[in-house]
């Protein structure tokens, strides 16, 4: 039966506790796990759809820049902490399900075993004010 | 495949005459099969263990599940380290930073202990793991880490004919919600698969778990609904807590089977209880 790490369900019941937008994929991208601050943002239930394919879940936010320029998947922090397996962290823009543009505060981390083996990632979106940055 | 219990306490070793029953020794475990033998933790149980039932054999292997001092404390105390002609194995997790060696040497050096793990006379080696799977003699071993404070693993027997699983110190449902009910989210559960006999914590009333959590412990519900959902086939219910007299432990038993009509053979582990599989 395939089960996850404990790296992955301990980060799992971690954001289950918190308040803040948690999102966990594996090292894939395919999101295997998301709060449910993260819920609202995704406008989606965990409890209904389950994990979803990097395909599916990577094209709900529209990430853009100040300018309102799409960003490339390669300068979002997640991406680049599944290419790279280190931690990042970025400001920008997303187009929400409701149309509105909000300003967010991404920090990625990978998890890394014990045996530094690369089990997945974490994204957090930091929702911020307009005078924040 | 024999099982012998050898320690069922959790935490610290017991002395007072109301747990003699249950037995006051911590956790220790040996498995045997065509006289290979292990010893599973070294808690202060590996006091009554040997050599095993055959006298010519000159190998044992000792796995721990993790260093806390319940699981350690029997060490020093195991005759077979101190027999030049013995060749023993001990099997530990994995940590991040230090050495199996340097972890077992905070207790086996001076002032907690006499000797020295290099002055001991056995041929010893030392080995470092994480989840993996190895052979010894007639059985395989999977180890994986499981939810406990500080690295410790679980481990998964397989005999000719017979699988024991052990996880005296394990808190799967450690969370806002309690134990998850998608199997792939429990802590365990892979090496718990369809076990012949499970020995899984339960040291805890589900009324003492609140107040307990992240001790990296179980109660007896929730070590009987772990077992159901892995498919065992025969719980040994242990890692009794000190505090809990023979008595304490006979009502709480009585009180799991009235609230779970669980067609599970579960039962508490008893120390000096022998089981034989296939």
């Amino acid at each position: 039966m395939p089960a996850y790490e404990i790296e992955i369900i301990l980060n799992r019941q971690l954001a289950d506790c918190l308040s803040i937008p948690v999102f966990i994929t594996d090292t894939a991208g395919n999101l295997i796990f998301y709060n449910e601050p993260a819920e609202e943002i995704l406008g989606k239930r965990y409890e209904e759809t389950g994990e979803m394919p990097v395909e599916m879940w990577g094209t709900i936010f529209k990430p853009i820049d100040e300018a309102g320029h799409l960003l490339a998947p390669d300068d979002l922090p997640l991406v680049k902490t599944l290419r790279n397996c280190r931690p990042y962290h970025k400001i920008f823009l997303i187009e929400s399900l409701k149309g509105t543009i909000e300003k967010i505060s991404v920090t990625s981390y990978p998890i890394l075993g014990r045996s530094g083996k690369f089990l997945g990632a974490v994204a957090i979106f930091w929702e911020l004010k307009d005078d924040e940055n | 495949m024999k099982i012998k219990i050898r320690g069922v306490r959790g935490s610290i070793p017991t002395a007072d005459p109301d747990t003699t029953y249950y037995g006051g020794n911590t956790s220790c475990i040996e498995v045997e099969e065509e006289g290979w033998r292990l010893v599973l933790d070294a808690g202060s149980g590996m006091r009554y263990s040997n050599t095993g039932e055959r006298p010519d054999n000159k190998r044992i292997d000792i796995l721990l599940t993790h260093l806390h001092l319940d699981h350690i404390i029997g060490l020093g105390f195991f005759q077979p380290l101190f027999d030049p002609a013995m060749e023993i194995h001990i099997w530990g997790p994995a940590s991040s930073k230090q050495s199996l060696h340097s972890r077992l040497t905070r207790y086996l050096s001076p002032p907690l202990f006499p000797v020295l793990i290099r002055n001991l006379p056995c041929k010893l080696t030392l080995h470092e793991i994480d989840n993996t799977e190895f052979k010894i003699g007639p059985f395989t071993v999977q180890s994986e880490y499981v939810i406990h404070p500080g690295p410790t693993i679980g481990y998964r027997i397989t005999g000719h004919h017979s699988v024991f699983v052990y996880l005296p110190d394990h808190e799967p449902a450690l969370g806002r919600t309690g134990m998850l009910t998608d199997p792939r989210w429990i802590s365990g559960i892979r090496l718990a698969k369809g076990a012949d006999i499970l020995l899984h914590d339960a040291q805890y009333t589900r009324e003492e778990y609140p107040f307990r959590t992240g001790w990296g412990h179980s109660s007896m519900d929730d070590a009987l609904h772990f077992a159901t959902m892995a498919g065992v086939k025969h719980l040994l219910l242990a890692h009794h807590d000190p505090d809990h007299s023979d008595a304490t432990l006979n009502e709480m038993f009585s009180a799991l089977q009235t609230r779970h009509n669980n067609p599970i053979h579960h039962e508490l582990a008893v120390e000096g209880m022998e089981l034989e599989l296939p």
